[in-house]
């Protein structure tokens, strides 16, 4: 887990449908980590909507270990519609790709200079303090799409390749296709999204 | 005629559009734009074009309108962040520039400076939501500015024949939610898929947004393979291909470009609103062109 903080909660909730289950994240959280509002937060979910479980994992970003735990607790996981996290964008990405279900970030990570986590992963986090994670099935198009578009695939790629090099994926692509396959396709129709530079410098 | 009225007419609109130089001298690019004079509605002036450095778009528009031609400001979010593009689009209403194509743009790797920083701060949906503020007298931050609000009419981007079409839509639409009042095409040669497009277009947004079909006029063989292999969206079929290998001297001569050009938009025009042309050097082909197709005499 890289360094976080809490998303607004109306952020957090906007797309998440049915039942929900959160996952809370353990690993290298003598870094920081905003304990005391994600309990909190919880709490106030548990009053408000329907929540099937509350886990808590450490080291959501090593996939192996992640891997192993997410098939003991299948049948927990198969109760929720959405599932949210709390955990840095790495920790989250690796878990999205290990559930077929809706995952939404419950934290924006934020950029330390010089720290980049400590599981070497595949699954990038840029650090921008504002996570996109929660309308984009999980795909960060920050470090998936060449130019870090925020409102959809810019029309350049061929094949589902990027148009800067034809070995990289559409990172626009991958995300509306896993949206589709989730069925919530929806989600992308939202607002006209900006990136705020002042939560990396 | 500004393009607004010419959509609020219903007329079927014609643009076309002319690269600037690579160098200061613009004088053979505005002579190119007088092939253009009184057959086309509105002539786009690119933005670096496929990230090549070139003369400025901006500055090219404002020749052009001195000339008394009909401008289309291209502006790409590669090499401007929001202050920039915002201060350029404020420039363009003091020229007298009213209609602006707003644009992602191709990365910098593409061209010629591929070692350059890639700006888009913005991209083509919220500079499109950008121009909305100004023309409501703030700016992207929310601050006022100064007088009278500018006013445009603005231009986006669709790629029709892409597959799959569905994020093409996605984004069309938040493009329209946006503020995008017209829409250019990216180079269509296959009619049937066009038509499945505009058919999808009106089920999801109506009539409301008028669509000019794209047409890149066909040079060679070569070209049309390049497109296929390496374009998004496009698709030369075969047979159009054929036609370019029948008889070499006439493709060379470009009368078969101009033929397959001018069927296209006989073919296209009962589905959209009008045409963009994209001759990419060829425009003292397009009078030709357009008096083929039919639409000047």
């Amino acid at each position: 887990m890289l360094i976080t903080e809490l998303k607004p909660k109306e952020e957090v909730i906007a797309r998440t449908k049915g039942k929900v289950l959160l996952i809370q994240c353990e690993g290298c959280r003598e870094v920081f980590f905003p304990a005391e509002q994600v309990n909190k937060f919880k709490q106030e979910l548990k009053n408000s909507t329907t929540i099937t479980d509350d886990i808590t994992w450490d080291y959501l970003c090593n996939h192996e270990y992640t891997k192993i735990r997410i098939e003991n607790s299948k049948q927990k996981i198969m109760l929720a519609d959405s599932i949210i996290i709390f955990s840095c964008g790495v920790g989250l990405q690796v878990v999205s790709n290990l559930i077929s279900k809706p995952v939404f970030p419950g934290c924006n990570t934020l950029y330390v200079n010089g720290f980049q986590g400590l599981t070497p992963n595949q699954c990038d986090c840029a650090q921008c303090g504002d996570c996109f994670l929660n309308y984009t099935a999980s795909i960060c198009p920050i470090t998936t799409c060449s130019k870090s578009l925020l409102n959809g695939p810019c029309g350049g790629a061929k094949n589902g390749k990027c148009e800067v090099d034809k070995e990289m994926d559409c990172g626009w692509e991958k995300i509306y296709k896993k949206l589709e396959s989730l069925g919530r396709a929806d989600i992308l129709k939202g607002v006209v999204k900006l990136r705020d530079y002042t939560k990396v410098i | 005629m500004e393009l607004k009225e010419l959509f609020k007419e219903g007329k079927f609109v014609v643009t076309s559009e002319i690269g600037p130089p690579k160098g200061w001298q613009i004088e053979k690019s505005l002579e190119e734009a007088e092939f253009l004079r009184g057959k086309v509605d509105a002539i786009n002036v690119t933005d670096n074009q496929s990230s090549v450095m070139r003369f400025g778009s901006l500055a090219t528009c404002h020749f052009l309108k001195d000339r008394g031609f009909e401008p289309v400001f291209q502006i790409t979010c590669r090499d401007r962040n929001r202050l920039a593009l915002q201060s350029d689009i404020l420039s363009a209403a003091a020229c007298g520039i009213e209609n602006l194509l707003l644009l992602t743009g191709d990365h910098p790797k593409l061209g010629d400076h591929p070692d350059a920083k890639p700006v888009f701060d913005l991209d083509s949906v919220s500079l499109i939501y950008t121009v909305k503020k100004l023309e409501q007298g703030v700016d992207l931050a929310g601050n006022k500015l100064e007088g009278e609000a500018p006013k445009f009419c603005l231009g986006a981007v669709v790629a029709p024949c892409a597959e799959p079409l569905d994020p093409q839509l996605f984004k069309m639409e938040k493009k329209i939610n946006a503020g995008a009042e017209f829409f250019q095409t990216q180079a269509v040669y296959e009619v049937d898929k066009f038509a499945k497009f505009m058919e999808e277009v009106k089920q999801n947004f109506g009539t409301a947004v008028p669509i000019l079909a794209g047409i890149v006029v066909l040079k060679s063989v070569g070209m049309a393979k390049f497109m296929n292999e390496n374009v998004a969206g496009v698709y030369v079929p075969d047979n159009l291909i054929e036609e370019l290998k029948k008889d070499k001297e006439k493709t060379k001569s470009g009368q078969t470009g101009v033929e397959i050009a001018a069927r296209l938009i006989k073919e296209l025009k009962p589905l959209c609103q009008g045409i963009h042309l994209m001759p990419l050097g060829w425009t003292d082909k397009v009078p030709a062109i357009l008096s083929q197709a039919g639409l000047t005499s």
